[in-house]
């Protein structure tokens, strides 16, 4: 579904030149959760942005779903982003005095699919019923939570029922109770059959995922499948810091 | 993207940052009022003017004394002291197509009938006068020739001095004074109140030449003489006609230039409306710098906003927006901030209009052309002004957009 060959990556600042990406070829399959590892600055983001076709590599080729997106033009891959790729950031991105709903709602008015007015409300009140939010539609960024507002950023990319879903660090800025249950709404996307590819440098986190790419410098230094741990059982051993610090003193 | 959801996203935006919305508004609703308002003024003088001329009747020439000024205009004139009572006499005894010729005096002076006083304008006219202006009595009658000769203490009122003198009982008969001078109201005038300036028109007490001269004003010479002509196509050799004669009259040798102005009603009303459409054109090319000055307003923020407004774009456009939505987002949020600025200016541009024409006393004309075109012009500045940040915005890159802070 997804296959990169021989993928780099430089950026130029005057005379200086930094390879961020230097040779990247990996396949994904439909279905796959996985997880790309590595210490900062060694291009997570880089080849999330390049899957996610918002930045083109400098070189080699990029097949989403059979189509070389690398040589698409920027309309097009606008359409691309819409059609076939959920995203969700790491500082969520919503819009500031928009209620969820609306922030939801936003990929679909950007559609080549004839929508009705109705057809775009219902869907994306749907996708936040995915994401366990049906009760704060009305609700704007400011009055909600950071994992609330993460869990509307994840409607966002689920309304237009991409084939991928790209998330960069997704509970990077969330604490490790609520990242539990990013990965618990992950898990079950997952099950259902959305191919989910995350970046994250919480081995923590990364253990939820069924595959784990390690990268360093620019490079694929580990590709490994992994057996994921389950959600559930990571959030009913939850210990609350109550718990954990009577458990200390005890 | 979806068609009727881009002006829903422009409303939105709008919406959302109301106090921006409202300042930049506000530039272009001034600029549209200013606009309005002056235009309105500019052609309600304009009209006055004509109106005023227009009712001088048919067939009508002017003869104001002093040398032809530069421009061709004299209206008003009476500034210099060479036209006599007896100059208009020899043009209606001594010129065949001269069937009426009046030597007009004005001052403007109080009236005062027992305990009521009224400021009006007073005019000495011969009694052929309401002849020239196709002007008719209402009831009583006009002065005559003999009024005339005598300088009786007679006069003709119009409407307005009816209704404010004696709150419209009949007043033939009565007796005003106008300073101290016991004056006999002998007729009223037909109310021309129904034209654009009627109620001002209608404002006017008229007495016999000779009691206005001796009695009134202390002059002794004519502001104005108006001429009529026996019909349309004798009009110019009248005109040359009474050139002569006066020249003549006033023993002018050929080098010498005339010291005076014929003019007919037409060439008055020309100049008058040309003044008129100049003042207008001066008004509104000022209120329309204080409008272009808006749309930099506009563009201003907007170019502000599109910094401001950077992160959104980018998430706009990595969610699937497209260059050109954004840039239709943009060039919709500025085309509907000018409407709206447009619409308020319009509305607030009324309104001064009615009040500084209320309590200016002058008059004002709304033209629904001029309000057309300053709305177009007001979203036309707004697409130009618009376009710019627009077009930036629409170029960005969605990462580099995103990464902003
Ligand atoms: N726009 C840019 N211009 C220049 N250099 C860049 C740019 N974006 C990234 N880089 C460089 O590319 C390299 C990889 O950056 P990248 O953001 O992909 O790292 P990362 O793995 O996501 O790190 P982190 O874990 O801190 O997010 C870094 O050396 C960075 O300095
Ligand atoms: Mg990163």
């Amino acid at each position: 579904m997804i296959s990169l060959k021989d993928i780099t990556k430089s950026y130029r600042s005057g005379s200086l030149s930094v390879d961020a990406l230097r040779g990247i070829t990996m396949e994904i399959e439909e279905g796959e959760f996985t997880t790309i590892m590595g210490s900062s600055g060694s291009g997570k983001s880089t080849l999330m942005n390049i899957l996610g076709c918002l930045d083109k590599p400098t070189e080699g080729s990029y097949l989403l779903n059979g189509e070389d997106v690398s040589k698409f033009k920027k309309e097009k891959l606008s359409q691309v982003r819409n059609r076939m790729i959920g995203f969700v950031f790491q500082n969520f991105h919503l819009l500031p005095r928009t209620t969820a709903l609306e922030n939801v709602e936003l990929p679909l008015l950007y559609t080549e699919e004839k929508l009705s007015w109705k057809e775009i409300h219902k869907r994306a009140g749907e996708a936040l019923d995915i994401v366990g939010l049906g009760d704060r539609k009305k609700h704007s960024p400011n009055e909600l939570s950071g994992g609330q507002m993460q869990r509307v950023a994840i409607a966002r990319a689920l309304v237009t029922r991409p084939s991928v879903l790209l998330a960069d660090e997704p509970t990077g800025n969330l604490d490790s109770r609520t990242s539990l249950e990013i990965m618990d709404i992950f898990q079950r996307l997952n099950r259902e059959g959305l191919t989910i590819l995350m970046v994250s440098h919480e081995p923590d986190i990364a253990r939820f995922s069924k595959r784990i790419t390690i990268l360093r410098d620019g490079l694929i230094i580990s590709d490994k499948p992994n057996t994921p741990r389950s959600s559930a059982d990571a959030i009913a051993q939850w210990k609350d810091e109550a718990e954990i610090m009577s458990e200390e003193t005890a | 993207m979806k068609l009727s959801a881009v002006p829903y996203v422009a409303l939105k935006a709008l919406r959302r940052n109301r106090m921006r919305t409202l300042l930049t508004a506000l530039g272009i609703i001034i600029g549209v009022a200013a606009v309005i308002t002056m235009v309105g003024l500019g052609q309600g003088a304009g009209a006055e003017v004509r109106e005023q001329v227009n009712r001088l009747g048919q067939n009508v020439v002017l003869v104001f004394p002093g040398a032809r000024q530069l421009g061709g205009v004299s209206i008003g004139g009476g500034s210099a002291n060479t036209l006599t009572v007896d100059d208009a006499r020899a043009l209606r005894e001594e010129i065949p197509e001269v069937i009426a010729a009046s030597p007009e005096v004005r001052s403007q002076r109080v009236v005062v009938y027992g305990n009521q006083n009224w400021f009006t304008r007073i005019y000495g006219q011969s009694a052929d006068y309401l002849q020239i202006r196709q002007w008719g009595i209402e009831s009583g009658r006009m002065f005559d020739e003999g009024d005339v000769e005598n300088a009786a203490l007679v006069a003709v009122v119009g409407q307005t001095i009816v209704e404010e003198l004696f709150e419209g009982a009949d007043p033939i008969g009565e007796t005003v004074r106008v300073r101290g001078l016991p004056l006999e109201l002998i007729g009223i005038l037909e109310p021309k109140g129904m034209s654009l300036m009627g109620s001002v028109q209608d404002d006017i007490v008229l007495m016999p030449y000779t009691t206005g001269f001796q009695r009134i004003s202390g002059r002794s010479h004519a502001m104005v003489i108006n001429v009529q002509v026996f019909d349309e196509q004798s009009m110019e050799i009248a005109q040359l006609k009474i050139t002569d004669l006066l020249r003549e009259r006033h023993g002018l040798a050929p080098y010498q230039e005339n010291d005076f102005t014929v003019q007919t009603q037409e060439e008055v009303a020309a100049a008058a409306t040309e003044t008129s459409r100049i003042m207008t054109w001066l008004l509104a090319s000022i209120a329309g710098v204080s409008l272009f000055v808006g749309g930099i307003g506009i563009m201003n923020v907007m170019l502000v906003s599109v910094t401001e407004r950077t992160r959104e774009i980018g998430l706009r456009l990595a969610v699937g927006a497209r260059g050109p939505d954004v840039l239709l987002q943009f060039l919709i949020e500025s085309v509907v901030l000018c409407l709206l600025g447009g619409i308020g200016g319009i509305l607030l541009g009324l309104a001064a209009t009615e009040i500084i024409a209320s309590y200016a006393g002058w008059p004002a004309l709304f033209s629904t052309e001029a309000m057309i075109i300053v709305v177009s012009v007001s979203a036309a500045v707004g697409v130009f002004f618009g376009f710019y940040p627009a077009w930036k915005a629409s170029r960005l890159d969605p990462i580099e957009a995103l990464r902003r802070e």
